[in-house]
């Protein structure tokens, strides 16, 4: 039987979820020999490939590279899973919808920073923000919802599992937001 | 005004034969037999407003949907709480709900302890169908126990009716209308400055989220006393019969 | 004071006489629309240049109420009792009085500013509502009394009992005219029929519909005609206690109403004993504080109350449980208007107008683009086309009608194919639109109709009361969905919302207006799917 080819992505979030993966301990050996991670913070492949059966998304989306990404996903990947309140919700993320793009980086690179070489803010390199920070599904269509923040591993491996058997995670007892 | 005499009313919930007195409401006899439907706003010992139509329930015959907290009960009626639509419609209202201010749980102080993010695995909501709205309200820290962050409040009003019919201060209303309706103190004053608010402190404990909350305490200790209005109400109604 | 039927004659002869007195008239239209024209400066000029010229004995200057014909405002009207002749004049601003009344003098005709009484714009009406609008000093009880009024209200106390007066509005058929068409004989026998000490009459003069200004007219015009019927009302059920409720951006109705109460009061026609029976019947004026929604029976009387005019869940109705808890019967200003001449001349007489099912007439407030603006009182049954065209004169400019929106903000948006269904009730609602009070907005192929249904949306969000979720983050959701298709960057996605948020709002919020307020959104989408699907972006 062919491994099933799974990705996972940290767009704009803490990687807090991605860090909640690895906590379902042994229990990865398990998924491993079900799944092939295929593209992944966790692997080092540079490009977004094709033909993906899973792609797991951890991170709301604050940049035009993160809506040109998601958009990528979306056309080669069969199934999305988006993990974590930050990529239901915008959570933490989109908190900067009350602010607005200037008042963040104004806080961040002058404000707080200790020091700030360029004397301005970094535009170069670095993908532009949005003005509004968006959950997932409010740019493209999502399969699986699995919230908390980070999303407990009890929950991740249970909608994996779910998911490797055909079903609709159900998760309800594991998480909700802010778990 | 009509005063009916309370007679026992028999009538159906969801298939089953259940009795109630006259003057109760849907809810009411759904609770007492342990038939759960969802509510919000509705809190026990307050006056039911049906605003955040979490208990909209069908009854058989009519093609409007009543809320289950105002309605009264009908001999004969046949009242169903778990329809696919009944469903459908609750879980994209709790969306607008979340959508509608900043309900961010992670940095919530009612983390946990929340009723709005208990309806949500409740009702198995786990995004939301329509847009988030964020909008920008400044909170007001200034009571020396209490805080108010309009950010995370749904208007449910039971602050405000609990202020104006347990406490009797009616410190607190509503300023505005539609989207920009917010709860004042006053007319609008800061918390601290507010002349008719005794600091008794009710409006904390039957706030459903984390709009109302205690000054100092961590997310873990952050935990309402929503028996407080019924304790309270049964404590007066002993002293009187004494 | 006056307590008999005599009396009340007595008052009208005298008054008759005062009038023929002079044998003509100078009728200045003194409605909203003439006085934001001038007419106040136009009435006193015209009494001056009159007077001036000494003819103040053969002519009187009267100010009256709104004629309709408002888009040809300030009109002023010469009657000639002894020819039983009517000049009319539109379009008159104050610099025109000097050759108004030079003509009058000499016997001519100011022919630049005439305009004809026999316009289809007139033929085509059928005034019972408004049958002394333009005619009647709405300042002058006696006036009213001399063209019948107070006469049915006096005849009931004296002649019929309340069961007797209730059964001629049940058998008249008339239905609540603010838009539910709830028929109102059967609204007052509920009443009647509980028993209770206190019972109220409240009428609804919170018009508060865009393009509506049906009841602002007769508040203006006839005043006294909304008083008696509310007093027919409160004999008719037992109550001795009425408020009629005006938004407060209505100063000249609520004067009118006023000055109009008072000198009822004085007349003994409202207090205590009226007629010299023991009906009792007192009036208040209440003021809207000018928002949309207390317009809805429930939050109009919590307004009444003194609190925050939200609206509460029915039932209990307002005939259980309405103004301050007690049975109480709210009907619209144009409603009351009714009642009179119905006991006046029987319900049977007013059934005989309009439909079976829709009996008598409706005012209706023609505006946007249409050749005449204004009101206008039709049978009901006439077609929408009918009082578009014949009587409102036809779309301007030779550009092609789109839609018209009838029932307001929360009504529904009829499109051209569809201008041949006759204007009842029901027939109004088959197309997924209502009655509504009586506002018509006219709307030319210029426009695009997703901005129309933007406008009334967006008019609902911020009317909002913000008591229920679906009325209060829905209306905003819908806003802001229809922000992206006036723009043309909706998806598919959004079309799916907008169609999954009409349904939510229309059949889960809290009070009518909420669940109204998809309407525009629903019938556009129904008939101009084509115009959404163009604002789809192709990505």
């Amino acid at each position: 039987m062919s491994k099933v080819r799974v990705a996972t992505i940290w767009l704009d979030g803490c990687s807090g979820c991605h860090m909640s993966f690895l906590d379902m301990d042994e229990r990865l050996v398990e998924i491993a020999e079900k799944i092939d991670v295929v593209y992944s913070p966790y692997v080092d492949t540079k490009e977004f490939p094709g033909d993906v059966d899973l792609t797991i998304v951890e991170g709301a989306l604050s940049t035009d590279h993160d809506i040109t990404m998601i958009k990528k996903i979306r056309k080669n990947s069969k199934k999305i899973m988006a993990l974590g309140d930050c990529a239901i919700t915008g959570n933490v993320s989109a908190m900067k919808n009350l602010s607005g793009s200037e008042a963040v980086l104004q806080r961040g690179y002058f404000e707080l920073a200790d020091e700030n070489k360029l004397g301005r803010v970094p535009s170069e390199v670095v993908p532009k923000l949005l003005d509004t920070v968006h959950p997932l599904h409010e740019i493209v269509p999502i399969d699986f919802y699995v919230p908390g923040c980070p999303t407990p591993a009890d929950a991740i491996y249970k909608a994996i599992t779910d998911i490797l058997e055909g079903k609709e995670p159900d998760t309800k007892e594991l998480t909700r937001f802010g778990k | 005004m009509i005063r009916e005499k309370a007679r026992v009313k028999t009538f159906k919930i969801n298939g089953t034969d259940v009795t109630g007195k006259s003057n109760q409401t849907i809810l009411e006899v759904a609770n007492d037999h342990e038939i759960k439907i969802p509510t919000l706003c509705y809190m026990k010992g307050l006056s039911c407003v049906g605003a955040c139509r979490m208990c909209l329930v069908e009854i058989k015959g009519s093609h409007k949907l009543i809320p289950a907290c105002t309605g009264k009960i009908k001999e004969g009626m046949e009242v169903e709480t778990e329809t696919e639509s009944l469903k459908k419609h609750r879980k994209f209202i709790l969306s607008m709900i979340f959508a509608e201010r900043n309900h961010v749980c992670s940095v919530c102080v009612s983390n946990g302890h929340c009723e709005l993010q208990d309806m949500s695995v409740e009702l198995d909501m786990k995004h939301s169908s329509v847009p988030y709205i964020y909008p920008k309200f400044e909170v007001d820290a200034s009571h020396e126990r209490f805080v108010y962050d309009p950010n995370r409040c749904i208007v449910c009003t039971r602050c405000v009716r609990v202020c104006n019919e347990v406490e009797g201060a009616h410190a607190l209303d509503i300023i505005d209308r539609g989207i920009n309706s917010k709860i004042i103190h006053d007319m609008d004053e800061p918390w601290a400055l507010s002349e008719s608010c005794t600091s008794c402190g009710k409006c904390v404990q039957v706030c459903p989220t984390g709009t109302l909350t205690e000054k100092g305490v961590s997310s873990a200790e952050m935990v309402k006393k929503k028996s407080l209005i019924i304790d309270l109400l049964e404590a007066r109604e002993n002293r009187d019969r004494k | 004071m006056i307590h008999t039927l005599e009396e009340l004659e007595e008052i009208a002869e005298a008054k008759r006489e005062k009038d023929s007195e002079t044998k003509e008239e100078l009728r200045v239209c003194i409605g909203s629309s003439c006085l934001s024209l001038g007419a106040d400066q136009i009435e006193k000029d015209l009494k001056e240049e009159i007077s001036c010229r000494g003819l103040k004995d053969k002519c009187k200057v009267k100010g009256v109420g709104c004629n309709g014909l408002c888009s040809a405002g300030v009109l002023v009207s010469h009657i000639d009792r002894e020819k039983n002749s009517e000049t009319m004049y539109g379009n008159l601003g104050t610099s025109d009085i000097k050759s108004v009344a030079e003509a009058y003098e000499s016997g001519t005709i100011l022919k630049e500013k005439l305009l004809d009484p026999h316009d289809p714009f007139f033929l085509n009406q059928e005034k019972i509502v408004l049958e002394n609008a333009g005619y009647i000093d709405p300042n002058d009880i006696e006036d009213y009394i001399a063209h019948d009024g107070y006469f049915a209200l006096f005849n009931a106390i004296i002649e019929l009992s309340a069961e007797e007066v209730i059964a001629e509005v049940k058998k008249s058929g008339l239905r609540g005219r603010g838009g539910g068409g709830y028929p109102v004989g059967l609204k007052w026998e509920t009443v009647a029929k509980v028993d209770s000490e206190q019972k109220y009459i409240v009428c609804n003069g919170d018009e508060g519909d865009p393009g509506a200004f049906m009841d602002r007219a007769i508040m203006e015009a006839d005043p006294h005609r909304v008083i008696e019927g509310m007093a027919l009302a409160g004999f008719a059920c037992g109550a001795n206690k009425g408020y009629v409720y005006v938004r407060a951006e209505y100063p000249i109705a609520v004067e009118k109403l006023n000055k109009a109460i008072k000198q009822a009061k004085r007349l003994g026609i409202l207090g205590q004993n009226i007629a010299g029976s023991n009906f009792s019947f007192d009036l208040e004026v209440r003021l809207g504080g000018g928002a949309f929604v207390c317009g809805e029976a429930t939050a109009l009387v919590t307004s009444i109350e003194g609190n925050r005019g939200n609206p509460r869940q029915k039932p209990p109705h307002l005939s259980d449980y309405g103004l301050w808890g007690e049975p109480t019967i709210l009907n619209n200003v144009e409603s009351f208007a009714n009642i009179a001449p119905i006991i006046r001349k029987g319900g049977a007489w007013y059934a005989g107008f309009g439909t079976e099912k829709s009996p008598g007439t409706k005012v209706f407030a023609l505006s946007g683009h249409v050749k005449n603006t204004g009101l206008v009182e039709v049978p009901m049954g006439m077609s929408l086309r009918d009082i578009i065209y014949k009587v409102g004169g036809g779309v301007p400019e030779g550009k092609k009608l789109k839609v018209v929106q009838t029932g307001g903000p929360s009504g529904g948006c009829i499109p051209e194919h569809l201008l041949d269904i006759p204007v009842d009730y029901d027939s109004l609602k088959s197309v997924g639109s209502m009655m509504g009070s009586g506002g018509m907005i006219v709307t030319d192929d210029s426009q695009s109709i997703v901005e129309v249904a933007r406008f009334f949306v967006e008019f609902c969000a911020s009317e909002s009361c913000g008591k229920c979720v679906p009325c209060r983050v829905g209306t905003t959701e819908l806003t802001n969905i229809l922000d992206k298709f006036v723009a043309k960057t909706a998806t598919k996605e959004d079309l799916i919302l907008l169609q999954d948020l009409c349904t939510v709002v229309k059949e889960t919020s809290l009070c009518g207006l909420g669940q109204a307020a998809p309407n525009p959104v629903i019938t556009t989408l129904k008939y101009f799917e084509d115009e959404y699907l163009e604002a789809i972006k192709n990505d």
